[in-house]
């Protein structure tokens, strides 16, 4: 039979235990231009959090006329007006700011903009935010991260040992902070399906770093005097091919989405992808570290009944 | 671990085909289906307004302007109340949150008060059993006696307008000749309104925003509004603008209205004969008729104002009794506005202005688009996974696709019986799900060939590795599925779409993994003919 081609190399050795002061460095500084990125620049957020109103348009007949839709609706005193064309010539994208006067300011702006652009302009999308609604959106983003970090955290401190969430936490807090950092960087739309985006990511991250805990969990049980450095690099490495494996089918389903994704979940699929990367990054070279530094228990012969009955039967 | 009992296989393959079953009546058009027998399953994945197009606004109810209109209302139940029970009283006036009105002579405080305690309604409490009322009078000084409207009170006012909006809203829209629309109360004052396949938001929003309360008023005989503005503004009168604005002036009417647009039976849009002006004719209901029959009688040759929403529309002369009950207005009308007028005064006016919080429409065409590429991306998406896998893992990698469309297929059944609508995002979580399922696939495998590589034998090596990686598929999923419930409590309808794919996705991907593919690996391992089976991977 066809026992399928087995290419990532077993038996590693590679000393990512030994070189971790690298990779904590290089993601520490990533993070923390992540933070400065994020403190001075911010994130350019969406509609869905700052109000406003936008646009997705389409020409009846040629191609859309930048300059001119500028003139247009630079003429109607709304503001800042972003235009953005699409992947077809035919398609943009419009925004306009949140307007000074409450919820029906918003809506006689968006009729405005209507109105200015004239019959060749099929209007395939209209959002209009209002203060009201953006103000508890963002209220709504805070606490989606936060419960969800919490209760992953609760969750990983009730399978293994505290120290383990802690970990765990800390890799993901870095994935969530570098991925944020990007979207800052690139001036990406930050909006509620970016937030969705993130919290998959924090299961996604999560999970890789849950796969090589496991296996830690498992060689302590196994070498009882291996020491500790040690076993989290062979923890790691006996984990490794799996680890990018996952990644790659991920990444390729993730990729197709991003691909043929419409605008709409552009930046979805965009913070998955980069999400994946930073995920697996973390959970090799982050989150064992991090592990090393707060140390764990090495006795779990005592344990294995109480937190994890499953396993204690294997 | 890989032996399977009888009644466990017929389990898992009625599972499968049930999937199937349910699953199947989405591959077919509306129509197609609709023409199958009854005992056919029929139910197709609700697609959300973000594939099908539509409009979906979010309303906020004037809270405020609701509390205001009240105290005006209570302010002239109490001037009624005192002067029914021939009382004194000065100094009538909405004073915060309450009416206060003083009464001069202290002899008939007590009176008054007895008087204006007549106004409290009792409210049923169907929860507590017990009853609250809706205003609290309670006295202030020596003669103050404040009539205040109670917090349960308010709350309950809210709940009505609430209600009655989404009523009047509901036969507004259905006027529009949209099909199946979802009209919701949110939260306390709030009201989502969703009507799929119509994007025409800016009639829809014509439709719904206005107030649309008309009324009928007494023109003050003499004075006039400028007149007022500069002297005083006679009692029981009220100066309205008119509703072309400034240039359209002002006019000075009698605040209670002899007719209000309660009493309409009917609204039509028509064309004034001598004109060809777009007007709006009515017709009153048989109390209506009488009021307005009797005022026209006793003023012929004096104006009278037709307000909506406080602002004047026409102010005619009246020329001759209007007795049959039914007349026409006519006002700076475009055939549309006239159009929408008339929708408006017959299914009834709202309790109170509301106001659009959020509006998200999108166009039939982009909705087709997004179906078009989300197909694309989960077609592609799964292939690109399916050859990966079968690439890494040979025939087991073959056993992961199967495992994987199975996956794919319990999800859709799942929401198909479940009701739960698919959108955008929803296909971006079913992308997902087919890459992150084969991880549990990936994890066994793996384990596998560790095993292997240990020199256990086959079997042993195989059952090692379902055993093993049991533990970590459940870890690893149940933390997504965190994040998942998550995104399903605090998300609005997009988001919500996907947090439901996703964490079905997450169920049928540990429910296949321990099962089809356990399942297909124990038929592989039953089916090979020498008792030494050969390294799987």
């Amino acid at each position: 039979m066809f026992k399928g081609v087995d290419f990532f190399p077993h038996g590693t050795k590679f000393p990512i235990m030994q070189m971790r002061g690298y990779f904590v460095t290089a993601s520490a500084i990533a993070a923390l231009a992540a933070i400065v990125l994020l403190a001075t620049q911010g994130l350019n957020f969406g509609i869905d959090f700052k109000g406003g109103s936008l646009f997705e348009i389409q020409t009846k007949t040629g191609t859309v006329d930048v300059a001119d839709l500028r003139a247009k609706l630079g003429d109607l005193g709304l503001g800042e007006v972003q235009i953005q064309e699409l992947d077809l010539p035919t398609d943009a994208l419009i925004r306009i700011e949140e307007q000074q006067g409450g919820e029906t300011a918003q809506q006689q702006a968006a009729s405005k903009v209507q109105d200015a652009l004239g019959e060749n302009i099929e209007i395939r999308r209209v959002e209009v935010v209002g203060p009201t609604v953006s103000g508890e959106l963002q209220q709504a983003g805070v606490i989606a991260v936060t419960v969800a970090v919490i209760g992953i955290l609760l969750y990983i401190w009730f399978r293994f040992e505290w120290q383990f969430g802690v970990a765990a936490i800390l890799a993901l807090v870095h994935d969530i902070i570098i991925t944020m950092g990007v979207f800052s960087l690139l001036g990406f739309d930050f909006g509620l399906t970016e937030v969705a985006a993130l919290l998959t990511l924090a299961g996604y991250s999560i999970n890789d770093s849950v796969v090589v805990f496991d296996r830690i969990r498992e060689n302590l049980r196994r070498y009882k005097k291996m020491p500790l450095e040690e076993l989290l690099n062979l923890s790691i490495n006996e984990t490794l091919s799996r680890t990018i494996l996952t990644s790659t089918t991920t990444f390729l389903a993730v990729l197709a989405l991003y691909v043929f994704g419409t605008e709409v979940i552009r930046g979805f699929s965009f913070a998955m992808l980069f999400g994946i990367v930073i995920g697996t990054w973390s959970s090799i070279f982050v989150a064992s570290p991090f592990l090393l530094w707060i140390g764990v228990k090495r006795d779990w012969t005592g344990a294995v009944g109480k937190a994890n009955p499953a396993a204690g039967k294997a | 671990m890989l032996h399977f009992e009888r009644w466990k296989v017929i389990a898992i393959v009625a599972i499968c085909l049930a999937g199937v079953v349910f699953a199947m009546p989405n591959l077919f058009s509306k129509q197609t289906v609709d023409g199958w027998p009854s005992w056919m399953p029929k139910r197709q994945l609700a697609l959300g307004l973000d594939l099908r197009g539509g409009a979906h606004l979010l309303l906020s109810m004037d809270t405020v302007e609701l509390r205001k209109d009240w105290l005006v209302t209570l302010r002239s139940d109490v001037r009624k109340q005192l002067r029914e029970a021939k009382i004194r009283f000065t100094g009538l006036g909405i004073v915060g949150n309450g009416v206060q009105v003083r009464i001069p002579d202290p002899a008939d405080v007590e009176k008054a008060y007895d008087a204006l305690k007549k106004l409290v309604q009792p409210m049923g409490n169907a929860i507590l059993g017990r009853s609250t009322d809706d205003i609290e009078v309670t006295r202030s000084g020596s003669d103050a006696i404040i009539v205040k409207p109670s917090e349960q009170g308010l709350q309950q006012r809210v709940t009505d307008a609430a209600g009655s909006s989404v009523e009047t809203v509901r036969r507004r829209v259905d006027e529009l000749g949209t099909t199946e629309p979802n009209i919701v109360r949110q939260g306390q004052d709030r009201i989502l309104v969703q009507v799929p396949g119509y994007d025409d938001t800016r009639k829809l929003k014509a439709v719904i925003g206005k107030t649309a309360k008309l009324t009928f008023h007494e023109v003050h005989p003499t004075t006039s509004a400028e007149e007022a503005r500069q002297t005083r503004v006679p009692l029981g009168y009220k100066i309205y603008p008119s509703d072309e604005g400034e240039a359209g002036g002002s006019y000075l009417l009698k605040e209670a209205p002899v007719v209000s647009g309660e009493d309409l039976v009917d609204a039509q849009p028509g064309f004034d004969q001598r004109t060809n002006e777009p007007i709006i004719s009515f017709r009153f209901n048989q109390s209506g008729a009488r009021k307005f029959g009797r005022f026209t009688k006793n003023n012929v040759g004096v104006p009278f104002a037709i307000v909506l929403d406080n602002k004047v529309l026409s102010a005619p002369v009246i020329r001759e009794p209007i007795l049959g009950g039914s007349g026409q207005i006519s006002g700076s009308f475009t055939v549309e506005s006239a159009n929408d007028l008339a929708i408006q005064l017959r299914s009834g006016a709202l309790p109170t202005k509301l106001t659009i919080v959020e509006e998200r429409t999108v166009g039939p065409s982009l909705g087709a688009d997004s179906i078009e590429a989300g197909e694309l991306a989960v077609v592609i998406g799964t292939l690109a996974v399916a050859g990966f896998m079968v690439f890494a893992f040979g025939l087991f990698g073959v056993f992961a696709v199967i495992a994987v469309l199975i996956n794919l297929t319990l999800i859709i059944a799942a929401m198909s019986l479940l009701g739960s609508t698919l959108t955008l995002p929803g296909i971006a979580g079913l992308v997902l799900t087919v890459g992150m399922a084969v991880d549990a696939n990936v994890l066994i495998y793996e384990r596998i060939r560790e095993e292997l590589r240990a020199g256990k034998t086959a079997i042993s090596a195989v059952e090692a590795g379902f055993t093993k990686a049991f533990v970590t598929i459940l870890d690893s999923n149940l933390t997504t599925l965190i994040a998942a419930l998550v995104m399903f409590w605090l998300g609005a309808g997009p988001v919500r779409g996907f947090a439901v794919t996703l964490s079905l996705g997450i169920f049928a991907t540990i429910f296949t993994a321990f099962t089809v593919t356990r399942l297909l690996v124990s038929l592989w391992i039953a089916s090979q003919k020498t008792r030494k089976i050969p390294a799987p991977l």
